[in-house]
């Protein structure tokens, strides 16, 4: 362990408070919750800390050297080296926000064509600069629908088929903020057409929130419900897989007032979980309602091109509590991945990959339902992720598929008690229709107990 | 600095014109002078609603900072200034005209004599340099 300060420096300081010993500054402290003891190791040296790690590390399973059809929210897509490339340059990799942000114009540049890149591919008006991830979006999102009301609304429809982690990560930021979520309930039919939550609107109705594709993969249109909610008076929100929107119609252009989405499918690698990126995108209207940081282009005094950030003053570090939301932080680094990967693949590569997931995801789906014990839970047109009813416990079978070095699919009787034996695969341009067809035939030989 | 003498003022630089028993709310010439170009205001009430004093009734924003408007006394909402948010610059060059933001039925008429006047509101102001 390093520290800094010398003996006699302690002592200095300690004379300097006047206390006579570094233990005297935990006096407030009862003495039986001082100072534990821990049941630690002895410190290794750095070759053996590095040789235990890496042990510990190679226990990990590793899609490089694994097949994936497990999605849920993350998707292993391919991420050009470029990207990596880009973002690890020294004037990036410190990705915060910096405090005098006009003199880090490249920054500020890379953020606003994030923000340009967003807007385009959602059909909206207005991007911030990124939340950490799809499911703090969509809280931020209930967070700017509560504001835009004046906290005057307080019911807030959620679909059942909004990715359960983002509805409980949703429920832990309004735990204490009077709203009420519905729609969710764990006795809905799942199965029913999402225009069913507007039966639910109500003039108290602040925020309907649905995903597209939604959690179960299926691609819906939701001109009608947009309609209605709006009807209502309430403000509508989608959550999106923005790969999908390669190929889907932009919610912008179905009637939607927030966009929000996981952004980890645009060249950020599934690293167990993070750090991912939070998209989120609004029509101009509600601008001040929205959190994050936001950057706008203009002209310097000398007429050239140049970036800023904008309308802060609707930021907590000026609104303080009176801000829609605490929340500044931004994913810079990922935001910067993701419209990298974009301007790289461009409008018609996006396209191309997202058909490729469909096609193969079709590919797969129909060669599962046609397996003996094996059924598609849905009929509804569906992106790149579908819903199998298994003939064993998908439990079981995810530990039989990882013998045969297939991580498996995702088991839906976890966050729905109404699927179990329900199991749901993802398939991305990754998978090649050799991996496809050994799935298929695995699956086969191992579904028989 | 302009301080009209036939207004009320309070400490957050809010200015309230009584007319019988009505009373009509705005930011002083200071206010907006001290917030500098104003580029956005929202007002919060509604026509109808009952208000307290010290409620918040609209917010303004700057290019530098977002102020927040407390009604000087209390009272029920009977007008809103609906034009002000598409023009939100009218605070800087007409604060106590154009630039109002809510006209209210008094209530509590106590309530007025505790605001300053303005010679009351100067003298604040000076010691506030």
């Amino acid at each position: 362990m390093f520290l800094p300060h010398t003996e006699k420096e302690r002592q200095e300081m300690l004379a300097t408070i006047g206390v006579n010993s570094i233990e005297d500054l935990f006096a407030a402290i009862p003495e039986k919750y001082r100072f534990p003891d821990l049941n630690l190791p002895s410190a290794l040296t750095e070759m053996e800390a590095q040789a235990a790690i890496s042990d510990l590390a190679s226990w990990n399973n590793n899609l490089t050297e694994m097949i994936c059809f497990l999605g849920a929210g993350a998707y292993n897509h391919y991420v050009p080296a470029v990207v990596d490339t880009i973002i690890r340059r020294g004037e990036f990799l410190t990705a915060y926000t910096p405090y005098q942000p006009e003199v880090s114009q490249g920054t500020l540049q890379a953020i606003f064509d994030y923000q340009s890149l967003m807007t385009a591919l959602t059909g909206m008006e207005v991007s911030n600069a990124s939340h950490y991830d799809g499911a703090t979006a969509v809280a931020e999102a209930v967070t700017m629908a509560n504001a835009h009301f004046r906290g005057k609304r307080n019911r807030v429809i959620l679909s059942p088929a909004l990715h359960p982690h983002y509805r409980q990560t949703v429920r832990t930021y309004h735990a204490n903020t009077g709203i009420q979520f519905v729609g969710d309930e764990p006795e809905v039919d799942l199965l029913a057409h999402p225009n069913h939550l507007a039966n639910l609107l109500d003039d108290n109705t602040a925020l309907v929130m649905v995903q597209y594709p939604d959690f179960f993969g299926r691609i819906y249109d939701y001109t009608n419900l947009a309609e209605k909610v709006h009807q209502a008076g309430a403000l509508f929100a989608v959550s999106v897989n923005p790969i999908a929107l390669g190929l889907l119609k932009a919610p912008g252009e179905f009637g939607a007032d927030i966009v929000t989405g996981e952004g980890q499918p645009l060249g950020i690698p599934l690293s167990y979980g993070g750090p991912y990126l939070g998209i989120f995108t609004t029509r101009k209207e509600f601008v001040r309602k929205m959190a994050g940081r936001l950057v706008g282009e203009t002209v310097d005094n000398r007429g050239q091109k140049a970036y800023v950030l904008t309308l802060t003053a609707r930021e907590q570090h000026i609104r303080r509590e009176k801000a829609t939301s605490n929340i500044c932080t931004n994913q810079g680094l990922m935001a910067l991945a993701a419209a990298v990967y974009l301007s790289l693949v461009g409008k018609h590569g996006l396209r191309q990959l997202a058909e490729l997931c469909y096609h193969k995801a079709h590919y797969a789906a129909q060669q599962i339902a046609a397996l003996e014990g094996f059924s598609l839970w849905s009929h509804e047109p569906f992106f790149n992720e579908f819903v199998v009813k298994a003939p064993i416990s998908p439990a079981v079978l995810n530990e039989k598929l990882l013998e045969y070095g297939i991580v498996g699919g995702y088991d839906l009787g976890q966050d729905y008690p109404s699927l179990q034996n329900h199991i749901m695969f993802a398939v991305t341009e990754m998978n090649t229709k050799e991996e496809i067809d050994y799935l298929v035939s695995t699956l086969a030989e191992v579904s028989h107990a | 600095m302009n301080i009209p003498s036939d207004l009320k003022y309070t400490k957050n630089d809010e200015w309230l014109r009584v007319e019988g028993n009505q009373g009509t709310v705005g930011i002083t010439d200071y206010a907006q002078e001290q917030l500098s170009d104003i580029v956005f205001v929202e007002i919060l009430v509604n026509e109808g609603d009952e208000v307290k004093q010290g409620d918040t009734c609209a917010t303004v924003e700057s290019v530098k900072a977002a102020a927040d408007v407390y009604m000087p006394v209390s009272g029920k909402v009977i007008a809103i200034n609906q034009s002000l948010p598409d023009k939100p610059e009218t605070v800087n060059s007409d604060p106590y005209g154009d630039a109002w933001m809510v006209k209210i039925e008094i209530n509590n008429p106590a309530e007025v004599d505790q605001l300053m006047d303005a010679a009351a509101y100067q003298a604040h102001l000076a010691e506030k340099e």
